[in-house]
């Protein structure tokens, strides 16, 4: 055997940096499948206190447990498999959506500092990895729907499938605005691309005046109301509206796979709030690049922006009543697709006219 | 690099396999769903060659939307896969002179390589290489936007063409169907709405037309 085979070689060269993303990709599935716990409840609690509610606070000090009663709830339950579903797409279904939406969450990035960029894989083209993992969301819906042999399901999946192609297509107008900008696809140069933007440019200092929120400011409500599409949250969540479909694709489903295809829907709405904050709101940088504001780590404010996103979806829930399924097209096609493509001339228009692309 | 070759066999064998399967499988959702393995593995091939760009694009276009339409289209058919196999025998010589076409010009294409390996070293635009700092997406930008960018709007245009002729065919304005009109809607004041109508005593009112807007 010649050196390039030696036991050294391979440890440096496969098996150490193979041990570290492993230990890197369980920190942030354990950091991130407990921060879901707690938005869950959150989730509960602000859609409890809309409609003067208390929501769940039996479950430890003040509900805050109730999330992980849920768990064991749910794993300790007898799946149920209907007799004429397709067993093997049936059970693989729930698979696919959450192991589609947590493999998202390699790309993104929370933090810069010192020690370099927090992120398991820096990749160049980190945007269109998350619109690509995005775009496969719908393969649980549908297989889910499919499999289950039944009519409620069939018609959600359905439903579900034409509503996340269709607002698909607003979203990637969108994700090029903002590439249009930055002239990178990696998700760490877009935060860092809003070091500096409009308010710098009017002469104030770096400020959340320069994230991308302002200078796109259409673009960010149309990814906002996309985003809120794609996720199938409220008002928006036709392919599981209680009222006409039961409970739409997960009609069938029970105990262990019903929790992974609501543990995908919520880990794709975190990942949809995450890509929110970088692209719009300037993902790990302060508000004020000052004292106070920068004693604080890059982690808390990237959290801190999260958050925020999650509660504006929150309380979307909370009191925007259900679209009917063709205003939902009609709003998709007729008026965020021409706005976005317009924005897409635009923006790149003026950026060549005053001489400001990358 | 031990570890990207065994991810090579990985890919390689899974996209043969469930191409295979493509064919083979009974149900025709099934074979669908083996046809985004495929894919799938196929993007995880470009991205072992390090063209991450068209990997993702791959997957954005044919698993994002393609294969979702197919897997539509194949859900709402009830196609009976036993009638289909009736016409195997028959069309089997016609299937097996298309493989070995396709299999000729395949040997013919990469027995190039062997036979002249120096004749497809200097490309007319030269991959850039890992190191330079340019990016594949950078590059397949500039090729695409200088060298060929009549060949890419001409593409563009075919599609677009093609998009229009797909309305034209399927948008029909029926005569008598109820269609919601937000203009019209949010354009009806009192003026519009309401009529004020004399009634005769002992008489009844007999609407003139229904208008459809109840």
């Amino acid at each position: 055997m010649d050196s390039s085979w030696s036991w050294q070689e391979i440890w440096q060269s496969t098996i150490w940096p193979l041990v570290v993303m492993v230990f890197q990709s369980v920190v942030l599935l354990v950091a991130l499948l407990v921060i879901i716990a707690f938005l869950l409840l959150m989730d509960r609690k602000v859609w409890a206190a809309v409609q003067m509610r208390r929501g769940p606070n039996v479950v430890g000090p003040f509900g805050l447990l109730q999330s992980f009663a849920d768990l064991i709830k749910f794993v300790l339950k007898e799946p149920l498999i209907p007799a004429g579903a397709d067993k093997g797409v049936f059970l693989l279904a729930p698979l696919v959506t959450s192991v589609l939406a947590l493999a998202a969450w390699a790309v993104i990035p929370v933090n810069e500092n010192s020690w370099g960029r927090w992120v398991i894989s820096d990749l160049n083209v980190g945007v269109l990895y998350l619109f690509a993992i995005s775009s496969l969301g719908v393969y649980g819906i549908i297989m889910g729907g499919w499999a289950s042999n039944s009519k409620y399901p069939f018609l959600g999946s359905l439903r579900s499938a034409a509503q996340m192609v269709s607002y698909e297509v607003s979203i990637g107008f969108v994700i090029i605005t903002v590439l249009l900008c930055v002239g990178s696809l990696n998700l760490s140069e877009i935060v860092n691309a809003q070091k500096i933007g409009l308010g710098t440019r009017l002469g104030l200092p770096n400020s959340f005046l320069d994230w991308y929120w302002l200078a796109l400011f259409p673009m960010f409500i149309v990814f906002f109301i996309s985003a809120l599409a794609e996720t199938n949250r409220p008002p928006f969540d036709l392919p599981e509206a209680e009222s006409e479909l039961v409970a739409g694709f997960a009609v069938e489903y029970s105990s262990t796979p019903y929790l992974l295809f609501m543990l995908g829907e919520y880990v794709a709405i975190t990942t949809m709030c995450a890509l929110t904050t970088i692209m719009f709101l300037g993902g790990w940088l302060p508000p004020i690049d000052a004292a106070p504001f920068t004693w604080l780590p890059g982690i808390f404010w990237f959290l801190a922006k999260v958050v925020f996103v999650f509660f504006m979806f929150a309380m979307v829930k909370a009191f925007v009543p259900r679209y009917r399924y063709d205003q939902l097209m009609r709003l998709g096609w007729k008026v965020f697709l021409p706005l976005s493509l317009f924005m897409v001339v635009a923006v790149a228009g003026v950026l060549q006219f005053f001489n400001l692309a990358p | 690099m031990t570890l990207a070759a065994a991810f090579f066999y990985l890919f390689a064998v899974l996209t043969i396999a469930s191409g295979f399967m493509v064919i083979a499988a009974k149900n025709p959702v099934h074979a669908v769903l083996f046809l985004i393995l495929a894919f799938f593995n196929a993007a995880g091939l470009f991205v072992l060659l390090g063209a991450e760009f068209l990997a993702m694009i791959l997957v954005v276009v044919y698993v994002g939307a393609v294969a979702v339409l197919f897997l539509f289209v194949v859900m709402m058919l009830d196609v009976d896969f036993a009638e289909l196999r009736a016409g195997f025998i028959k069309n089997a010589p016609l299937g097996a002179l298309v493989g070995l076409i396709l299999l000729a010009e395949l040997v013919l294409a990469l027995g190039f390589r062997f036979v002249r390996p120096g004749a497809l070293a200097t490309p007319s635009t030269p991959i850039p290489s890992a190191g330079s700092g340019v990016t594949n997406t950078e590059a397949i930008g500039r090729v695409l936007y200088t060298q060929y960018a009549y060949y890419f709007e001409g593409a563009g245009l075919i599609l677009l063409v093609a998009m229009i002729g797909a309305i034209v065919l399927t948008l029909r304005h029926k005569e008598g169907v109820k269609r919601q009109s937000i203009a019209a809607q949010v354009a009806r004041g009192p003026k519009t709405a309401v009529e004020v109508v004399k009634v005769p005593a002992g008489g009844a009112i007999i609407p003139a037309a229904a208008d459809g807007r109840g």
